[in-house]
């Protein structure tokens, strides 16, 4: 491995080391301080009757009965909250022609999918709120109802949103051209509909929030279990009317996030409310049957692809169509409509060839809202792109190594633009086949299927060659108009003894954003990681940022962070210059001391450089201002996303006789470019890898025909448990980009992004002798028997 | 709302008192009987250790140790627990007896957000004393009630085979 940066034997050396994350001490010791945990005096609760209709007219709501109960403070509709806060609407510039309606905490006068909050009631507990919404009486009068996208899309059909025509909300075309042609003279053409099951994200914790108004200073804190704080501290701001500096956004240890936590939900617009109302702070979690039903849902897709192949084997071009159906609204501030748009902008990315045409439609259902969730879009792009390779490869006669060998963008050919229009600076898909190829002894692998499947056990291998979209400019959001920032600051502070506190806009989830923060302060000022505390989620006290998102922390928080050390350290040995009578660049610091840059000799700790400045600067020349507080911000520049690539296999098995699935082995080998802390990309990965494994086997979000979601408890909702998860090898290849001086890209997306493909290509691979196929997601054992032909 | 029986919210505002042994400290509570153990601890006692995930019995992040066994503080009300001795991650944390698991969990990074880690790891304890030397299968078999929704499950199996050999090697916390 070759890090010019550093090298692993130099003190203080931390960018390409595993170390374990510091704060995960408090976690294990049940010291965690989620926003459920939070207690605030005088604190009330609030809970939400819900609509048990997917699509009716809200008659009258009789809440007289709710309001007389002992410990109730407040029972509010949708009209007492549109007083005080401004409606918002899901749509960004960027996406020419997309509609979406108003939507406000809670609806006025018709409800738009069964589980929408419609009533709050803020009472002493949580039980009282609770007993008080079985007071409450709702008339409604059922409207007809859109559940399926077919019937989204039927002429003359209900639709959805008033004073529409239809229930699209977004329509694009890419087209590189002569597409029709390439189809016309192909050798071999192959064509599959794919379609994907609707999931969510179901992190462990809730959404959790609790808004704190205190109406004498005019000030709104609110601690929110949230993956970006600076974007809802805007929001609150802007659609309640309160300056800017003056609401707080405090997002302290949040127990899971994967993008579901930071779009704009009804509850907690309405609990911001609530608590401007009275004047207490008002605490809302979100029980799991509430998640199910109003957290945002994800995927929900159906494509038919085609691909043109030469005789040989090389892809020519491909012809996609996604439908997608994203409930009633699109969500805010970010929209409904990337996961499609990056679907089709995706597909095929691995590969080499020129002629490409997409045609996306996004459509209105009565269902809750989907949007963005781990790997947006990348799973769907990756699984159609995939399987139509794998198809392929059966039809030309080459293994599926072969067939990717043959077609991928080679190492040497970069820099690239896909026919979608991305551009990439560099990847690494050939190494990365190689290595997939050695590290999965592939050539005994088939040989052992051919020996199992004689004696009747049929093994299924899949591999999945991916891209992944990381370090996102403004030309993801801000183009469109969006107030999210693809930039990010830090404050770094030497203080008086010679420690370093890092206050950073990059927020932590669990991934480990904290350690690599420290990793990189450590290494490049020269001190010990356990001297370098790094701070967190918390407006008022970090800068403002994107945070967490699209994998972006390491690559643009990280380089935010190395920026400004490097700057803070030209600060000090400017002092440590002044104190010594040396030049700086003379000057250098290992382990927390000045030492000669030639000899290493020590010269003086920093601590007492901190000392001399904060607290005996007469000592220093006259004119002298020590700076040991810098602050530093970073947007990206060059390529307008750092992709990474990889790829995945995996090893099944499938039970012909009963339809079940198991998971034997599963494989990834990924280039996240520079890595920053070996451990963490792995646990990233397998994390990221066990989310898209559940996917493809388990997880959906069923729904019945009067839009009822059927099965939102963790009872009927199945997520993978560690029993039927297989070990995950994991193998890296490093490119880093050239863009930054860290060379880090994202990797939280990147398992999630191919796992499910990886499942699909190796359960048809493994009903082959059946000539059986398989062509939704999740792939459950009603699926299989039924491609059997058994059920 | 017609129907809605009135004396049932005169029954939710009754209180029963409950005496605990609590990481072993006597207390006694005020509890409505329809409060499950879980709100108790987190709400009454302040010991927001113990999470709740799914509040039935399905994620397992809501484990505690009652009269020395696991069980879920989600599925019992927190009457049934009258007389009851309990220990919750922080309990176990300060008495030691599983640092071992705790540093191993450390070392391996067998935990991101870290919700489910209290109840990963009173599982894992568990598992330990009923069972010395679990294969990895039997690991991942035993943690099968455990939701983890960030991990990929395999350093906390890794991380529960490696206390499990150095327990039974001796020289481990017991
Ligand atoms: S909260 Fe008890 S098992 Fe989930
Ligand atoms: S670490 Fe987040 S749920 Fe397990």
């Amino acid at each position: 491995m070759s890090a010019p940066l550093t090298s692993l034997d130099r003190p203080n050396s931390y960018i390409g080391r595993s170390v374990p994350r510091p704060n995960a001490k408090r976690l294990l010791a049940g010291r965690g301080r989620y926003i459920s945990d939070l207690k605030l005096p005088r604190m009330l609760h609030a809970a939400f009757l819900r609509s048990p209709h997917a699509h009716a007219r809200i008659v009258v709501i009789k809440t007289g009965e709710a309001r007389a109960l002992e410990g109730v403070h407040l029972v509010a509709t949708g009209a007492d909250l549109a007083e005080i806060c401004t409606p918002w609407v899901g749509t960004l510039d960027h996406f020419k022609g997309m509609t979406s309606s108003p939507q406000l905490p809670l609806p006025l006068d018709r409800v738009v999918w069964a589980g929408q909050a419609v009533v709050a009631v803020v009472a002493e507990s949580r039980a009282i709120a609770e007993d008080a919404l079985e007071l409450i009486e709702v008339d409604y009068e059922d409207l007809p109802l859109v559940v399926d996208i077919d019937a989204a899309r039927q002429a003359g059909g209900p639709v959805i949103n008033p004073g529409t025509a239809n229930n699209v909300c977004f329509r694009s075309q890419l087209d590189s051209g002569a597409v029709d042609d390439a189809f016309a003279n192909a050798a071999h053409v192959v064509e599959e509909e794919l379609s994907f099951g609707r999931h969510t994200a179901v992190t462990l914790e809730p959404r959790a929030i609790v808004a704190d108004y205190d109406p004498s200073a005019g000030m709104l804190t609110v601690h929110h279990a949230t993956q970006t704080p600076y974007q809802f501290q805007d929001l609150y701001s802007r659609h309640y009317g309160i300056p800017e500096a003056r609401v707080r956004v405090i997002a302290t240890d949040i127990g899971g996030s994967f993008g579901m936590k930071l779009h704009v939900y009804h509850e907690d617009m309405a609990v911001v409310g609530l608590s401007i109302l009275l004047g207490r702070p008002v605490k809302y979690v979100a029980d799991r049957i509430e998640s199910f039903v109003s957290d945002i849902h994800a995927r929900d897709h159906r494509v038919r692809a085609r691909m043109a192949l030469d005789a040989k084997g090389e892809i020519l071009a491909m012809d996609v169509v996604d439908l997608t159906a994203i409930g009633a609204f699109s969500t805010y501030p970010r929209t409904s409509v990337v996961e499609g748009n990056q679907v089709i902008r995706l597909i095929g990315g691995p590969y080499r060839f020129k002629n490409y045409r997409a045609t996306l439609e996004v459509l209105f259902q009565n269902k809750v809202q989907t949007s963005q969730y781990r790997a947006v879009g990348h799973p769907i792009a990756c699984a159609v792109t995939e399987r139509l390779v794998d198809m392929a490869a059966s039809k030309v006669g080459l293994d599926p190594f072969a067939i990717r060998a043959l077609n991928v963008i080679a190492d040497d050919a970069y820099p690239q633009t896909s026919p979608t229009g991305y551009r990439f600076e560099a990847l690494s898909h050939q190494v990365c086949l190689k290595r997939l190829h050695q590290m999965m002894n592939y050539d005994a692998l088939r040989a052992e299927q051919a020996d199992l499947r004689k004696r009747g056990v049929y093994r299924g291998i899949g591999i999945a060659t991916f891209i992944e979209i990381t370090n996102p400019s403004p030309a993801f959001y801000g183009v469109g108009g969006a107030r999210i920032s693809s930039q990010d600051g830090a404050i770094l502070s030497l203080t008086p003894s010679g420690e370093v506190r890092c206050m950073i806009s990059v927020t932590e989830q669990g991934q480990g954003t904290e350690a690599i923060i420290s990793q990189i302060v450590a290494d490049q000022l020269g001190v010990a990681q356990e001297h370098v505390k790094v701070v967190t989620g918390d407006t008022e006290v970090t800068p403002h940022g994107g945070a967490t998102w699209a994998c972006r922390g390491a690559g643009i928080g990280g380089e935010t962070a190395l920026q400004a050390t490097r700057a803070l350290k030209r600060n000090i040995l400017e002092i440590a210059a002044l104190i010594l009578q040396e030049q700086p660049s003379a000057l250098d610091i290992i382990d927390g001391q000045v030492v000669d840059a030639t000899t290493r000799n020590q010269r003086l700790p920093i601590s007492e450089i901190a000392r001399i400045a904060y607290f005996r600067s007469d000592t220093l020349p006259p004119g002298t201002q020590a700076q040991l507080t810098v602050s530093h911000h970073f947007a990206p520049q060059g390529y307008p996303f750092a992709f990474t690539n990889g790829i995945q296999g995996c090893v099944l098995e499938v039970d012909v006789e009963t339809g079940f699935i198991k998971l034997l082995m599963h494989y990834v080998v990924e280039d996240c470019g520079r890595i920053i802390n070996p451990m963490l990309v792995d646990e990233q990965l397998r994390g990221g890898v066990v989310q898209g494994l559940g996917a493809a086997l388990f997880e959906e979000c069923r729904y019945g025909d009067t839009g009822q979601l059927m099965n939102g408890s963790l009872a009927d909702y199945l997520v993978p448990m560690s029993v039927e998860m297989p070990d995950i090898e994991i193998a890296h290849v490093e490119t880093p980009t050239a863009d930054t001086a860290l060379g880090a890209k994202g990797v939280g997306e990147a398992g999630t992004a191919a796992a499910s493909a990886c499942v699909l290509n190796a359960v048809n691979d493994a009903l082959a002798p059946f000539g059986a196929t398989i062509n939704s997601i999740p792939i459950t054992p009603t699926i299989v028997l039924k491609a059997l032909k058994r059920f | 709302m017609s129907g809605f029986d009135q004396a049932l919210l005169d029954e939710a505002d009754e209180t029963v008192r409950v005496r605990l042994i609590v990481n072993g400290r006597k207390v006694a509570c005020e509890v409505a009987p329809r409060e499950t153990l879980v709100d108790c601890l987190r709400n009454q006692l302040e010991l927001t250790g113990t999470h709740a995930g799914c509040e039935m019995g399905a994620c397992g992040a809501c484990l505690v140790q009652l009269d020395g066994r696991a069980v879920h503080s989600c599925l019992m009300f927190a009457v049934q627990a009258d007389g009851a001795e309990i220990n919750t991650i922080e309990g176990l944390t300060e008495s030691g007896v599983m640092a071992d698991l705790q540093a191993e969990f450390h070392r391996r990074n067998a935990l991101q957000c870290g919700f489910c880690t209290p109840g990963m790891l009173i599982n894992a304890q568990e598992l330990l004393s009923q069972l010395a030397q679990p294969s990895r299968e039997q690991i991942r078999d035993a943690l099968s009630g455990n939701y983890c929704r960030c991990t990929g499950y395999e350093a906390i199996v890794d991380a529960i085979d490696a206390v499990a050999k150095a327990r039974s090697g001796g020289g481990g916390a017991t």
